[in-house]
């Protein structure tokens, strides 16, 4: 399916009939004391949509790497297997595509952005109570508080945005705004600007699964709104939840390798 | 909880608690653990290590709380230093957040223990290292990255590990609770710690983090924290404003307790048998605050560390320079 309405109407629409694409039983999710679905716990997606959210064969990376960082084949996420991009954005994605093994804001351990934290190939960790929620990533220490209540503009830009969440029956809504720009979607070079609003619907598909989808749109990057789709599972090995990854260290050479001052030889 | 009851236990919390005990007033989670959700900070004018000036005096009278409060306030303001030698002018004092006030307790140190307010000496092998750190530190100030603090690279400030001890600015905290796990996010650098409470073990001693592993449990209404694993480096936060030196023997147990609607005591006990002749113990508190807490993106932006290398191979570079001029 693509939506090609605004997503105010597309929210609006989606009040009124209930998800169709839920499987989930009322009674076999996870929920607070007051009825709402709980989230809590470790996720993470199983696609390659992290080296390109489009369908894309296999392909090598560096030739010093052998296998190692070779593109893995996958199937696309993007609903139509089409971003639609006005002529510069499109140029833009070509260049960073050129660019991407320094250009890359992942190969810089700078924090992933929404929606391309939740398909990275690390888990995250959702902690949700009564009183609030937390989305920790492990790539590069990532966060982003969720807020249910007290809805307020973001105040100011960022690389994980603002998000205002809210519950449309058993979906988790987050409205997430006040991007800088300056983020990726994917290994690919594929991107959005700072005016970038991402929709993003948490629906639980049985207790271990999320049917995630995220619309988003940019009049300046996008010619209209374009929605991506994908299951989140939950990392049910008893007793797991994030151990760190704090990548800054890896990348000190990659940035400021030119200024070292090296043991003489 | 009525209204009245809430006034008198935030105007004398400590006696309430001392005259019923403080289970009555603890507000609980839905699943019956005390709560400690929200938004707080820690920020305080008092110091970790008692003033030399203030010798035995372990509290202040209320009035010498105002006057020290009054002459912090004046002596760090950042808007005075603006302009003079040695200033590169890089905040003024709005960013700085401090708190305006000492801790409820009127204590001159956050150090409780030992008594004289003063982190323990160093064993003589901590010494010994610590004198090498220096003279490292003075041939080697900026070869690389790792030369320089861990702030200072954004890889992990105070707020990320235990013991949380308040910083000159952003001393701003979110926590959230389930009932496997009390997460506490410090808005600083984006840091999360993960603690949980339901008796999983530690993770295998060869796993390391930055943020330590830390595990929790109730004791009645505390929540008690026990952390190690901590990778170790001469510029830990927690140690750094000592100056410090840290062995794979560091650990920290902290004690929160909600001692009031709008407070949490926050305890600490720092051991490292390599390096400090004794333990030693700090006593913080902390704040609800407003919000919302914001992305702090350190690496993301952080020119600082490419002008301090780039600015000292041109310092190098020049002085080269210069000698070789001399040499003609």
């Amino acid at each position: 399916m693509r939506i090609r309405h605004s997503v105010s109407v597309f929210c609006a629409a989606s009040v009124l009939a209930a998800s169709p694409a839920s499987l989930a039983q009322e009674d076999d999710i996870p929920r607070l004391s007051d009825g709402t679905p709980n989230f809590s716990g470790v996720w993470q997606s199983l696609t390659t949509a992290n080296w390109d959210i489009l369908s894309h064969g296999a392909s090598a990376g560096p030739p010093e790497y052998g296998a190692l960082l070779s593109v893995p084949p996958g199937r696309g996420i993007v609903d139509g297997d089409e971003i639609p991009y006005l002529p510069e954005a499109l140029e833009q994605k070509q260049r960073n595509f050129e660019s991407r093994w320094t250009e890359d804001p992942e190969a810089k351990c700078f924090m992933p952005g929404t929606p391309r934290a939740n398909y990275m190939p690390y888990p995250f960790q959702i902690f949700h109570s009564e009183a609030g929620m937390l989305f920790a990533y492990q790539f590069a220490g990532a966060a982003r508080i969720i807020n249910l209540d007290n809805h307020q503009p973001s105040a100011i830009d960022s690389w994980m945005g603002w998000s205002n969440g809210s519950f449309e029956e058993d979906t988790l809504v987050v409205d997430v705004t006040g991007f800088n720009g300056l983020g990726w979607l994917d290994r690919s070079g594929n991107h959005a600007g700072y005016r970038l609003r991402v929709v993003e619907r948490y629906t639980f598909a049985g207790p271990d699964a999320i049917d995630y989808e995220a619309t988003l749109e940019d009049p300046d990057t996008f010619s209209e709104p374009w929605t991506m789709r994908f299951r989140l599972y939950r990392v049910a090995e008893p007793e797991t939840h994030l151990m760190e990854f704090k990548c800054v260290a890896f990348t000190e050479e990659l940035l400021y390798g030119e200024f070292y001052k090296r043991p003489e030889e | 909880m009525n209204k009245r009851s809430i006034l008198v236990s935030v105007a004398v919390p400590f006696a309430v608690c001392a005259a019923t005990g403080c289970e009555a007033q603890v507000e609980r989670t839905p699943w019956g653990d005390p709560d400690l959700q929200g938004l707080w900070s820690n920020a305080t004018l008092t110091p970790l290590q008692r003033p030399d000036a203030l010798g035995d005096t372990a509290f202040f009278t209320p009035e010498e709380a105002e006057a020290y409060v009054a002459e912090r306030i004046e002596a760090t303001n950042a808007d005075r230093t603006i302009g003079q030698t040695g200033s590169v002018g890089s905040y003024n004092d709005a960013w700085f957040d401090r708190g305006n006030s000492i801790v409820p307790t009127l204590r001159t140190s956050l150090i409780v223990d030992p008594a004289n307010g003063k982190v323990p000496p160093f064993t003589p092998e901590a010494q010994q290292q610590h004198e090498a750190n220096l003279a490292y530190a003075q041939d080697h100030p900026v070869d690389t990255p790792a030369d320089r603090f861990l702030t200072e690279r954004c890889i992990v400030f105070g707020g990320g590990a235990a013991p949380l001890f308040p910083e000159p600015y952003n001393n701003n905290y979110y926590i959230v609770q389930t009932p496997d796990y009390v997460t506490i996010m410090a808005e600083i650098n984006h840091e999360v710690r993960i603690v949980p409470i339901d008796g999983r073990p530690h993770f295998p001693e060869r796993v390391l983090q930055w943020t330590g592993d830390s595990r929790g449990y109730w004791d009645g209404d505390t929540l008690v924290v026990e952390t190690r694993n901590q990778r170790t480096n001469r510029f830990f936060y927690g140690v750094q404003m000592l100056n410090s030196v840290m062995s794979d023997q560091f650990s920290v147990v902290e004690r929160f307790t909600r001692t009031a609607p709008d407070q949490i005591r926050y305890e600490a006990s720092i051991d490292d048998p390599a390096v400090f002749t004794a333990p030693w113990s700090v006593e913080i508190y902390m704040h609800p605050q407003e919000g919302p807490l914001v992305e702090y993106a350190c690496h993301e932006g952080n020119y600082g560390l490419t002008g301090m290398l780039s600015a000292a191979r041109a310092e190098e570079r020049r002085a080269a320079e210069a000698e070789q001029s001399t040499e003609q």
